[in-house]
């Protein structure tokens, strides 16, 4: 098999997690829909386009109260402006001589799996490795709709709420092991989660929605741990 | 009221896709910059924990399956397992507790 195909295979195995929890979650976000009032198609349409959860919920939620179009575009820009600095991080780990219509292409799948699985992989990033990811992961998250959509109570709670934790497991796959074999990242992790659980519990700071939480504690733990631990990051070398 | 939801849905779809793929199409360039190099390579690192905790605690229904199901993933992280094997993993962990709780 050659080198373009292996990645798209291999993109399409470790896409396979991502497709089974996103089936689970845009599940829930089906049923949603079909109780906002939303038909199946509807419904289908907006997970195709999208593809993300948390701008998909608030839209619902926007679409309920009938608001401006212009309110619609405001909330999402700020519900979804996380994608932005994984795009930054992302165009960093693509060849610069990667063509424009890869970019293109790209733009459309960057979700927090997508991201996550993409940019933590050693080495530049073949665009045809998300290609893979997006092959299971945008019919998990499409099918995924419809079936809630069209029938809620398809499944069982249970099997949801097993499938619901295997995105966050995959996230700890990622995570862990070079957290394990590089100290100053176990520190950048532990930071995080420990901020991240501040800023969900404190009254005050949990007012923050979890959009903007999100940008905050990047820019400022990752902003620090650069200053703080200028790449003596060991992933310099495969990055080439 | 139709055409109303398909309008809401494109601008959705407008302005998620250009908050995606502007950063990828404008940062062409590999940047030199070694403050922002840094930074770059923390962020995904940085965005995952956050998002990975305390959030798993309550994507089930009960917060001990999640924090059972999280320790599962971290150990079989630590040992390197695959992606999917860590995944199915922490899912199995759910799935049983909650059978048996």
């Amino acid at each position: 098999m050659n080198e373009r195909k292996s990645q798209y295979f291999n993109g399409i195995k470790n896409g396979i997690p991502i497709g089974l929890g996103y089936f689970a979650v845009s599940f829930t976000f089906g049923i949603m829909a079909a109780n906002t009032g939303l038909t199946p198609w509807q419904a289908i349409v907006m997970s195709l386009t999208n593809l993300t959860s948390a701008g998909q919920f608030a839209g619902l939620g926007i679409i309920k109260t009938g608001a401006s179009l212009g309110e619609m575009a405001l909330a999402q820009f700020v519900i979804n402006l996380r994608y932005s600095l994984m795009s930054c991080s992302l165009s960093q780990k693509l060849k610069e001589e990667t063509p424009f219509y890869h970019r293109l292409l790209l733009g459309y799948g960057v979700t927090d799996e997508v991201f996550g699985v993409s940019v933590c992989k050693p080495g530049k990033l073949d665009p045809r490795y998300c290609y893979g990811l997006l092959s299971t992961a945008v019919p998990g998250w499409t099918l995924g709709t419809a079936f809630g959509a069209v029938s809620g109570s398809l499944l069982p709670d249970r099997l949801l709420s097993a499938l619901s934790v295997g995105l966050y497991g995959m996230f700890v796959a990622i995570i862990v092991p070079p957290a394990r074999d590089n100290r100053t990242l176990a520190w950048v992790v532990a930071a995080s989660m420990i901020l991240s659980l501040l800023f969900s519990w404190l009254p005050g700071l949990r007012m923050i929605s979890s959009g903007i939480r999100l940008i905050l504690l990047t820019v400022v733990i990752a902003g620090a741990a650069a200053f703080l631990f200028p790449f003596p990051v060991k992933e310099e070398d495969s990055y080439e | 009221m139709n055409d109303r939801i398909y309008l809401y849905i494109l601008v959705m779809a407008i302005v998620t896709y250009a908050i995606r793929v502007l950063p990828l199409t404008l940062i062409r360039r590999d940047i030199k910059n070694s403050w922002v190099r840094s930074f770059l390579f923390y962020v995904p690192y940085v965005t995952l924990s956050v998002m990975t905790f305390p959030a798993i605690l309550t994507a089930t229904r009960s917060i001990w399956s999640a924090a059972a199901a999280l320790a599962a993933a971290a150990v079989m992280a630590y040992r390197g397992k695959t992606l999917i094997f860590v995944s199915l993993t922490a899912c199995g962990v759910v799935y049983i507790m909650e059978f048996l709780l």
